[in-house]
């Protein structure tokens, strides 16, 4: 069986003649609730993955595709069941497997490079334990031998100085070096299969863009066979030789990626394609089809010049500027983004304009009031006019208020206002935000995530702020979802003539909302203009690398 | 002993990636429902009929009982139980039964003082601490942990000998004993609730920090605290009790739980039931009040 994979690794032009390294014929799963009763979330699924290919399994949360992936590698959640089907891995059934049989398999044939590299990993052991203990699991090496391959290993996976981050904890290491730990894991026993579950959905795109490239040089390399599972549908289109999408545990399409991005054939594939801002995205602006320019000679709503911020760093050290320099405007009425990864100040930036922070240099003046000006109770009597709008709606709001409340509770905050205008001001918004008024005395848990957002866009409207400050507002939403939100804001942005400061590390999602950019690296700002001019024209090498890495270029075409 | 940490989990709204119900799918926002009770669940009923039952001893135990909890007739003197004496008489020929339900008003009363105690001043100090934070936070904290250091018997022991023997007194021992935990558990809730990003929108909303507190952080730490409050309910009749028995309590003739354990336990060998009743009430209660802050813990949004 090795045999025939090392040597059809490179043939993956005919698949077919191989026998498939894994088969999963009708697979069903289902999960018990509360009361023992079972719920199936996995309806009939059939795939296969040759020696060598990449598939992509797509679909937004709640499809099942991490299911079937844990389904695979015999990790289901323990209210989980296989009802039928079959799971052949090189032709061996494995569904019926017991536990104890299946940890045969994984990590030597079928390895798993999981989310969420932070919680993957033992905080109290050394990275190169962690690397290590998948070697003393299942070979007989000894003990130095082991040591070298880890340290080989974490090579091969690009960390440098590995001797001396195999002896490191894992908060020593940044998230995409936690990662590369983790695949150095996968691939110690060079497994046929290598399930990677969104495994590169946390990370910055140009980490997430480098580790990509990791594993798809792995894959050349040995043969082994991938299958991504991911909500991103332009990670599939660079990476995978077929595209599977998953929706409510049913297969909606599947076929060669090429051919699916280019005819889908169910309307669900196409719903997903189109609100994927990084595969539409770009013929647009290419094309010269950015947003209209705003008229010019508007005045200002948001004014930020010269932003310092910093951050006490400790006894005897320098402070930490996490904010250095800033400068930019947004015209009343437009939107700016500001771009950058993680640790490049963006949010800092945001939660200034907010008032949250005291810039500890320059000036933000929003609505010709400059913030650094107010006192304490001037700061809150301003904030009707300048209101953010958090990422993820699952903790912004109170769990404990009820809808109604939710949206009106800023109106009790500043002069008193009659019970029933309250009430109508909240219908009203909850009008404009699309939401049925239903919802009125529902709490947020009874609520999904995109009409938690949606709520929370009205809680920020009830006030009728001039600005709204989106930070990372769409990003921990499925890409359906993320489309109406954004076409919710550009329609709210219209009527009601906000100016906005959006956030985010998304640049396929500026491209489609912004009118002006800013492009933010530790800290500082390194390009800033309107959306097209630094989309074609980009100035500074990090912006080019920032706009190479979006995925969803690649293999669009065959 | 009361280390029982509290901190709320917020239950993970469904599984991680489970697809959407199938048969019962009304509308795209059926994610997790409220959480009900949604058996019967015997052990709970029980045990709130065993606190019910002790309430109602304390209210009005001349309900339950006719026969006097402080005399008796010597010719009476250590019956079994049976006939009369629903659970026997001790040595002076009290009706047993009735020294339990009259007694339940200095052990139950005596708890409530003590957890009021803890809780008010326990609470107001860790809303503080937390709140403002910085030195204070710190001083606070670890005059916290010096009180925490100290075993809770040997504090109680120490400020009964300082305020004089008697319940109230050694309920409010009890009190003090139980403030470390509460100030650390409402710390603990006012900083998670503080840093979560809707007291921060309802800050950025221009909300004072008066309502913030009242229409957030209140709230949304009470869950936890009220759990801490039975648990420490139930550790506080065992306090009481402990401190009774050793004679740090209430003074004979007077019934308390405790004293009855002590006095009988002279007649152990011979009289079984004068140490085996009070204490197996005791036990129920405490185990009832557990029983209850634990699902007070799980009910929690």
């Amino acid at each position: 069986m090795t045999g025939i994979l090392t040597a059809g690794a490179a043939a993956a032009g005919a698949p077919t003649l191989t026998v498939p390294v894994l088969e999963l014929e009708n697979l069903s799963v289902s999960y018990a609730d509360r009361h023992r009763r079972h719920r199936r979330v996995i309806h009939d699924v059939s795939l296969s993955i040759a020696p060598g290919e990449v598939v992509a399994l797509v679909g937004e949360s709640g499809s099942g595709k991490s299911t079937t992936a844990q389904a695979v590698i015999g990790l289901l959640a323990g209210n989980g069941r296989i009802d039928g089907g079959s799971i052949r891995l090189n032709g061996t059934d494995i569904a019926g497997w017991s536990q104890k049989r299946l940890e045969t398999i994984r990590g030597a044939k079928i390895s798993l490079i999981p989310q969420d590299p932070t919680s993957s990993l033992n905080p109290v052991a050394t990275v190169g334990s962690q690397v290590e203990e998948v070697l003393r699991l299942h070979t007989k090496l000894p003990k130095a031998e082991r040591r070298q391959r880890v340290l080989e290993l974490l090579e091969r996976v690009g960390i440098p100085d590995p001797g001396r981050r195999a002896r490191q904890y894992a908060h020593e290491l940044s998230g995409g070096m936690k990662q590369r730990v983790l695949i150095a894991a996968a691939i110690a026993l060079q497994p046929q299969l290598i399930i990677a579950d969104e495994a590169t959905s946390a990370l910055d795109v140009t980490v997430q863009r480098r580790i990509l490239d990791l594993i798809d040089d792995l894959r050349a390399e040995s043969g082994t066979a991938v299958l991504f599972v991911t909500h991103d549908l332009g990670v599939a289109a660079d990476r995978a030789d077929r595209t599977v999408v998953l929706q409510g545990g049913r297969i909606q399409e599947q076929g060669p990626t090429y051919e699916v991005l280019a005819r889908p054939t169910s309307p669900y594939t196409r719903q997903l394609i189109a609100d994927a801002p990084s595969i539409t995205g770009a013929p647009s602006v290419a094309a010269g089809e950015a947003r209209p320019l705003p008229d010019a000679g508007r005045d200002n709503a948001v004014e930020v010049r010269n932003l310092v911020q910093e951050f006490a760093a400790g006894r005897n050290l320098p402070a930490f500027r996490a904010v250095d320099g800033v400068t930019f405007s947004v015209p009343r009425g437009t939107t700016h983004a500001i771009v950058g990864e993680s640790g490049s100040g963006k949010t800092t930036t945001a939660r200034a304009l907010a008032g949250f922070q005291r810039p500890s240099g320059g000036h933000i003046i929003i609505c010709g009031q400059d913030l650094s000006a107010l006192d304490a109770k001037g700061l809150r009597l301003f904030r009707k006019h300048v209101q953010l709008v958090y990422q993820n709606p699952f903790t912004s709001l109170d769990p404990r208020q009820t809808i109604a409340r939710i949206i009106e509770e800023p109106l009790l905050n500043f002069d008193a206002v009659p019970r029933q205008r309250r009430d109508a001001a909240v219908r009203d918004l909850l009008a404009r935000v699309s939401l049925p008024e239903s919802l009125l005395a529902k709490h947020p848990r009874e609520l999904s995530g995109g009409q938690r957002q949606r709520v929370a866009i009205a809680r920020a409207l009830v006030l009728n702020p001039e600005v709204l400050i989106l930070d990372e507002a769409v990003s921990a939403l499925d890409v359906t979802v993320q489309s109406q939100i954004l076409a919710l804001l550009e329609e709210l942005q219209r009527e009601l003539d906000l100016s906005y400061v959006f956030i985010t590390h998304d640049l396929a999602v500026v491209r489609q909302i912004a009118d002006t950019v800013s492009v933010m690296s530790n800290g500082r700002q390194v390009e800033q203009g309107t959306v097209s001019e630094v989309f074609l024209n980009p100035q500074h090498s990090y912006t080019r690398e920032l706009i190479d890495a979006i995925p969803g270029n690649r293999k669009a075409q065959p | 002993m009361s280390h029982v940490t509290l901190t709320a989990a917020p239950e993970t709204p469904g599984a991680p990636d489970t697809a959407a119900p199938e048969t019962q799918a009304p509308d795209e926002a059926a994610v997790p429902r409220r959480p009900r009770i949604s058996r019967l669940q015997p052990g709970l009923v029980l045990s709130w009929l065993v606190l019910g039952l002790v309430a109602l001893w304390t209210i009005a135990p001349g309900f339950f009982t006719s026969h006097s909890a402080t005399s008796g007739t010597a010719r009476d003197k250590l019956l079994p139980p049976g006939d009369g004496h629903l659970l026997g008489t001790d040595e002076l020929g009290r009706d047993l039964y009735s020294r339990i339900v009259h007694g339940s008003i200095n052990s139950v009363t005596g708890a409530l003082v003590a957890v009021a105690v803890g809780l008010v001043v326990g609470t107001l100090l860790g809303l503080v601490a937390g709140s403002l934070g910085g030195v204070t936070d710190a001083v606070m904290m670890r005059i916290v942990d010096v009180l925490l250091s100290i075993p809770g018997l040997l504090l109680s022991l120490s400020i009964i000998i300082i305020l004089g023997f008697g319940t109230v007194n050694a309920a409010i021992a009890v009190g003090v004993g139980s403030v470390a935990s509460f100030a650390r558990l409402a710390r603990a809730e006012v900083l998670r609730v503080r840093r979560s990003d809707f007291v921060e929108a309802a800050f950025g909303s221009g909300g004072t920090f008066v309502a913030v507190l009242r229409r957030h952080i209140l709230p949304n730490s009470a869950g936890s605290v009220l759990a801490l409050l039975a648990l420490q309910f139930g550790a506080a009749i065992l306090a009481i009790s402990t401190l009774g028995f050793l004679g740090y309590g209430a003074p004979p003739p007077t019934p308390e739980w405790g004293l009855l354990i002590a006095e009988g336990r002279n007649y152990v060998a011979t009289s079984w039931w004068l140490t085996t009743y009070p204490g197996l009430v005791v036990v129920a209660v405490v185990l009832s009040a557990n029983r209850i802050s634990h699902s007070i813990r799980k009910v929690q949004p």
